[in-house]
């Protein structure tokens, strides 16, 4: 807590309430994309140009009825969505928007950052990763057996790409030196990393995509093999939940994939916190792209590209990368 | 690999396209000139109606939806041009299949099926049309004039009709 704690926990408040406005909006921009993408309209009923969708869908889910199968687990059934929301919420409170800012007509200085650790990179990582406890317990719980193999797909997609989601990254530390956010950012700032570490940031991209559960890698929740995976058996504003959790992790491996490898906050004219949602959404315009042109890839696809191409791949990048620095 | 490049820029050109939707309660589509739509009954140019209560298109009907009870015409009742009238003529929507057999049943072309097709109600009762439902005219579904220069749809239709001899322009009714 670089602010003192009064200042950080306004910090956190307002992180978390754009965030979730910016996910609700991130959904009507990805459904207008997606139509557009298409050759047809996407939302356009609800307000001008379809604006108000997002409530008028948290409208639609809060009538819905608090339904809990008879044979599910109750307490771990309704902790599930509980837990795959905080985490994801959670993961994005150390990303950077800038550095110091002055509130204007004050001299009054705060940092545009919750928090800085010196192991920002692993905390992210960590909490990420627990999300997934949400999508398996909530498989579990529901005692559904089209929910169970969702959330043992989401498990087994999450190991197999963590590993070289990781040794892709592990490239950039050793090439900043630093765990840190704001290190990592700033040691960025004559070259963007995605030039010298382009094969790191090819890994990166793939198992992000497969990580956030996003087409073509969306496995875990494919209709027409397991219904809806994890969330079959919910309904109303506990599955709001879990598809909140699911983009907003979108939204958070666009925000680690824009400080690892676009330089974060940092770019010329534009104040920090501008840059940093140009290139998350740069990123979700990708993604968006990709869910547009790509079949579904099969299971034993997904885990020939994890196991035989991408952790290869990962593992050469940080060879060369490790020999780089020593020798150069 | 250049497949996959392929399909992206496909579907990037996408982005810069105008969408094809038609925006359906805004605009309706021209139907086509044989299309089948809602029953109409007709009348003679004096007003009489020319149905004459046979019960040939409620015997030609597959699904049986058509129900005519007839009655005699008197000097002071003369509802029809011969002997006897359609004291009760209902069609029941909900059952209709639209195959327009009543239409080439009925002897005297009192009965046409014409280009309605918004027939949607709340209730079933509502669906069963009664004669003087019927014999009012139906909402016209063709629009007068093309609606949008660059609905590609609608060009169809133009040439569609134009081998009909018949553009969006004029209407379709004329051809009854």
């Amino acid at each position: 807590m670089v602010d003192g704690v009064i200042l950080t926990v306004i910090k956190s408040v307002v992180l978390a309430s754009v965030l979730m406005g910016f996910f609700a909006y991130m959904t009507w921009v990805e459904r207008k994309l997606i139509g557009r993408f298409q050759a047809r309209y996407g939302p356009n009923r609800v307000g001008p140009y379809g604006l108000m969708q997002p409530i008028a869908d948290l409208g639609k889910m809060l009538q819905k009825e608090n339904m809990i199968p008879e044979m599910a687990h109750r307490k771990l059934y309704i902790a599930a969505p509980f837990i795959a929301m905080t985490c994801a919420i959670g993961a994005f409170g150390l990303m950077p928007f800038g550095g110091v800012a002055t509130i204007p007509g004050t001299d009054w200085t705060f940092h545009l950052y919750i928090a800085d650790t010196s192991v920002s990179l692993l905390v992210v990582a960590a909490i990420g990763s627990l999300g997934f406890y949400g999508l398996m317990i909530g498989g579990w719980a529901s005692s559904s057996k089209y929910a169970l193999l969702g959330g043992m797909r989401a498990i087994a997609q999450l190991v197999s790409y963590e590993v070289a989601f990781t040794l892709a990254v592990i490239g950039v530390i050793i090439q900043a030196g630093s765990l840190s956010f704001i290190n990592i950012s700033n040691a960025q700032e004559h070259l963007w990393y995605v030039i010298p570490q382009f094969l790191g940031f090819l890994v990166f991209f793939v198992a992000a995509v497969a990580e956030s559960n996003r087409p073509p890698f969306d496995l875990t929740e494919a209709d027409g093999e397991v219904v809806a995976g994890y969330h079959t058996e919910y309904g109303g504003m506990r599955y709001a939940m879990f598809a909140a959790a699911e983009f907003i992790n979108a939204i958070t491996l666009s925000a680690l994939g824009a400080v690892l490898f676009l330089g974060g906050p940092s770019g010329p004219f534009l104040p920090g916190p501008i840059w940093m949602l140009l290139k998350i959404g740069a990123f979700l315009f990708v993604l968006i792209w990709i869910r547009a042109t790509l079949p579904r890839v099969r299971f034993d696809q997904l885990m020939k590209i994890g196991w035989k191409v991408l952790l290869p791949v990962a593992t050469l990048n940080l060879l060369l990368t490790a020999v780089a620095v020593v020798y150069l | 690999m250049l497949n996959q490049v392929k399909g992206f820029s496909t579907t990037f050109r996408h982005l810069f396209q105008k969408p094809i939707t038609q925006q359906y309660p805004e605009y309706k589509r021209p139907v086509y000139p044989r299309f089948r739509g809602r029953h109409q009954l007709h009348r003679h140019e004096n007003g009489l109606e020319k149905c004459v209560g046979c019960s040939l298109c409620a015997a030609a009907c597959p699904s049986d939806c058509i129900r005519v009870v007839p009655a005699e015409n008197t000097p002071d009742n003369r509802v029809s041009a011969g002997e006897r009238h359609a004291r009760i003529y209902e069609i029941n929507m909900a059952r209709c299949i639209f195959c327009g057999y009543c239409e080439l049943a009925c002897p005297f072309d009192a009965i046409t099926l014409g280009n309605d097709f918004e027939l949607s109600e709340i209730s079933r009762d509502a669906l069963v049309y009664t004669k003087s439902m019927l014999l009012e005219k139906p909402a016209l579904r063709t629009p007068s004039q093309a609606v949008d220069p660059y609905d590609v749809p609608s060009q169809e239709m133009e040439r569609v009709l134009g081998m009909y001899d018949i553009t969006t322009a004029t209407n379709p009714e004329g051809a009854e």
